[in-house]
């Protein structure tokens, strides 16, 4: 076993109960050993403070009135409060005709919620061959496939953006045509392949991490009774990988929300995701802060509400890849 | 190795051996030949794909059924809503039938047996259909869908550990396996290859791309600033998450401070950009951001900060990096903190060592594998850096990084040559940084 398991897997009673009386052990002594925390502490709030400011600030900004906001800072606004929700509506409103924010917001759920699943499912499958059917070069294949993290994102970008606009043809063969999707309205195809695509060699590693640790007998006991890969993989690995599965599932919504490249590189100007629009818009809100502000909180809004929501299974999710890599 | 007297054996391993009754043995030479065979009649086909004639006119072949443009096509007229539970569920139905198809297949028994051979062919033959190749290379496309079909079925009926092995790992891994060829390898060595020749690809340049990169400003820059930026932020950004983890490790209200430090972590970079884009503000009259006002309030003069040059711009994007990404080393690293056994710490204690020695010795070599974890991690991200010089400077002012100038070229001057040497030289940097990743896997597997 090793300490990585220790870390993600057991939410069961026996760490609490050991944590807890390792506390209880360690109370006297902790209070001893803080005596040295003083300074320890105020530099903590210091930093604590630094890194909160900043996100603060742009809050506090979004909620004031155009006019105060052109022409005062937003650390007035203690001595001077008024607020108002204007901004949040002008925001979502403004962009071109092709798309508004709010219109991109939207644009950004279609293109994150299917994703995870994608990822989710390819790579458990392959997770689930690696870590229970036994095959020749199984440990080189599994080493092969984390490798391919190699591969910036970069590299990838052109020749897979010609793959699917412009197909393949190798002499004057066309072995496969172009998906020709940039003329529709909403197309997210492009942004779904290749997001899954690239979220493949981590999601692999870190699933398997997961999967190899399940206890044999358990998978035993079901072959027994006659169940095949099929029914092992849906109906004991997939619960039984459940926090695992959640901790991905977190991490890959963040992180595909979050993408600017990718997105703008793959999807159809009418599919663009929030964090484009709002990268463009940026520019032409130039110094209206106050419209910056309300569109960068809209944009932030979901991964925060997730972050808080299921902050455990992320942490989880992080931990599981980093105390093992 | 003759399957018969291994077989039983590996029963019990495998617990998968279908045939209960005795099983004739296959020769594995025989079995070796059939594939290398299979090999040889694919790449023949291939041959005669490349040098088969072009048709004049290739709309003249239609071939009946549903592509995947067709159903694209019908998906994108769609709100972007709508789309989402319609792309699940048929997504949900074609990963059913491959499970289905995997719990199924490997049974003994001649219905299982015409399912196997049914799907062998059926898969990769519906695959191409799919993907609608093709007018003039149908035949060819087609008889390689056939060829491997057949091939796969022969084997894996033929497969030692009894037919179906061979079939349902395939089906496990032939999805990633596909999306990986097609998305990450095919893209890596066509990238390779595209750096050498010049902008629109038709021309081989043997280096001058390369040279390039090396020799004009936003090349150097670019390599510069990414140099810079993968020294510098892996290293505070750890500095300041240990020294975080280990202030505030089992103080009062540790999980609220934790929070605090992690949550620029779920905020987007573009969101961080303009985040740090308001804090740097700079205009005339009254400062509306935070550190000018504080400058002026000290009665100085406000600075355009993101103009200034030398490397100070490019110090305060890295800045909002290592705000970024220091909850993440904080939260890894104070994991790894509490997985210290206690009981060392008392020693250490008892043999008088101060706090600081006591972090020193004890502390810092029991998280050494988590601390390298952390800088390989952020220095990897700092590395592929791209949305913060977007949002922030838009590469102005000697703030290119390689990840952003890539970009760049391609998407402004369409310059696909600059752009994949560019890329190449990305991954000549980040790769000293996996492989190191990858020994230390190793070495983890080893002791498991």
């Amino acid at each position: 076993m090793s300490t990585g398991v220790d870390i993600i897997e057991p939410v069961t009673d026996t760490r609490s109960a050991r944590q807890v009386s390792r506390d209880t052990r360690k109370h006297e002594a902790m209070a001893r050993k803080r005596l040295t925390s003083k300074g320890a502490t105020i530099a903590a709030l210091v930093i604590a403070i630094f890194w909160t400011i900043p996100t603060f600030g742009l809050f506090v900004t979004s909620l004031r009135p155009g006019s105060d906001v052109q022409s005062t800072g937003w650390w007035t606004v203690f001595t001077d409060p008024s607020f108002t929700l204007e901004n949040f509506q002008k925001a979502l409103t403004s962009g071109g005709t092709a798309l508004t924010l709010g219109q991109s917001f939207l644009n950004s759920l279609a293109i994150t919620i299917p994703v995870v699943f994608f990822a989710l499912a390819v790579a458990s499958l392959l997770a689930y061959a690696f870590a229970w059917i036994d095959f020749k070069g199984r440990n080189l294949a599994f080493i092969a496939v984390f490798a391919l993290q190699i591969v910036p994102l970069q590299m990838a970008l052109v020749p897979l953006l010609s793959l699917f606009s412009r197909g393949m043809t190798i002499g004057d063969v066309t072995v496969f045509p172009a998906l020709d999707l940039r003329g529709l309205e909403h197309s997210f195809a492009t942004v779904w392949i290749a997001h899954t695509i690239f979220a493949l060699p981590l999601a692999v590693f870190l699933l398997h991490n997961f999967i190899a640790e399940i206890p044999s007998e358990v998978i035993e006991a079901a072959r027994v009774d006659g169940a095949g890969h099929g029914q092992i993989f849906f109906r004991m690995i997939l619960p039984l990988a459940a926090p695992a599965l959640a901790s991905f599932a977190v991490l890959e919504f963040i992180w595909v929300w979050n993408d600017l490249l990718v997105a703008t590189i793959f999807a159809p100007s009418s599919s663009l995701p929030i964090t484009q629009s709002l990268n463009s818009l940026s520019g032409t809100w130039g110094d209206q802060w106050f419209l910056q502000a309300a569109g960068t909180f809209i944009s932030i809004i979901v991964p925060l509400v997730v972050f808080f929501a299921l902050q455990r299974f992320f942490v989880r999710g992080l931990l599981a890849g980093a105390t093992k890599g | 190795m003759s399957a018969p007297t291994t077989a039983p054996a590996r029963v019990k391993t495998d617990g998968l051996a279908p045939d209960s009754g005795p099983r004739r043995a296959f020769s594995p030479r025989v079995t070796a030949g059939i594939a290398t065979g299979a090999l040889v009649i694919l790449l023949a086909l291939v041959v005669l794909l490349l040098l088969s004639t072009p048709v004049e006119d290739p709309a003249k072949i239609v071939i009946p059924g549903v592509s995947l443009t067709a159903f694209f096509q019908w998906l994108g007229v769609m709100g972007p809503i709508v789309q989402i539970p319609i792309i699940l569920v048929a997504f949900a139905a074609v990963v059913g039938v491959l499970l289905l198809l995997i719990e199924y297949a490997p049974r003994p028994g001649r219905v299982y047996f015409w399912i196997r051979l049914v799907a062998c062919f059926a898969i990769p033959v519906l695959a191409l259909l799919l993907l609608r190749p093709y007018a003039n290379a149908f035949i060819y496309v087609l008889g390689i869908a056939l060829v491997s079909g057949a091939a796969l079925f022969v084997l894996d009926y033929r497969a030692r550990k009894g037919a179906g092995y061979l079939f349902q790992l395939v089906l496990f891994a032939a999805p990633a396996a596909v999306l990986l060829l097609i998305g990450l390898i095919y893209p890596f060595f066509a990238t390779f290859v595209q750096s050498f020749f010049d902008k629109t690809g038709a021309e081989f340049v043997g280096f001058d791309n390369y040279v390039w990169v090396f020799t004009q400003p936003e090349g150097t820059w670019s390599v510069i600033n990414t140099v810079i930026w993968v020294l510098i932020c892996p290293t505070i950004a750890t500095i300041v998450g240990l020294a975080y983890a280990v202030f505030i490790d089992r103080a009062a209200g540790e999980r609220f401070l934790k929070v605090l430090i992690f949550m620029p972590f779920a905020i987007s970079f573009v969101g961080a950009g303009i985040i740090w884009k308001f804090m740097y503000d700079y205009r005339q009259g009254d400062q509306l951001g935070l550190l000018n006002a504080i400058i002026t309030a000290f009665g100085g003069d406000p600075v355009a900060w993101l103009s200034v040059t030398p490397l100070v711009n490019s110090l305060l994007l890295m800045v909002v990096f290592i705000w970024s990404q220091t909850g993440l080393a904080m939260v890894i690293l104070s994991a790894a903190i509490k997985a210290v056994p206690p009981e060392q710490v008392e020693a250490a204690e008892l043999d008088g060592a101060n706090a600081w020695e006591r972090f020193r010795n004890v502390t810092v070599p029991g998280i050494r594998s988590s601390i390298v974890v952390v800088v390989t991690t952020v220095a990897i991200a700092s590395l592929k850096i791209y949305d913060i010089v977007a949002v922030m400077t838009g590469g102005r002012a000697n703030t290119s990084v390689l990840a952003f100038e890539m970009v760049n070229q391609q998407q402004r001057f369409q310059s696909y040559g600059h752009a994949a040497a560019l890329a190449v030289v990305l991954f000549i940097f980040v790769t000293p940084l996996i492989v190191f990743n990858i020994i230390q896997i190793r070495k983890q597997r080893e002791i498991r």
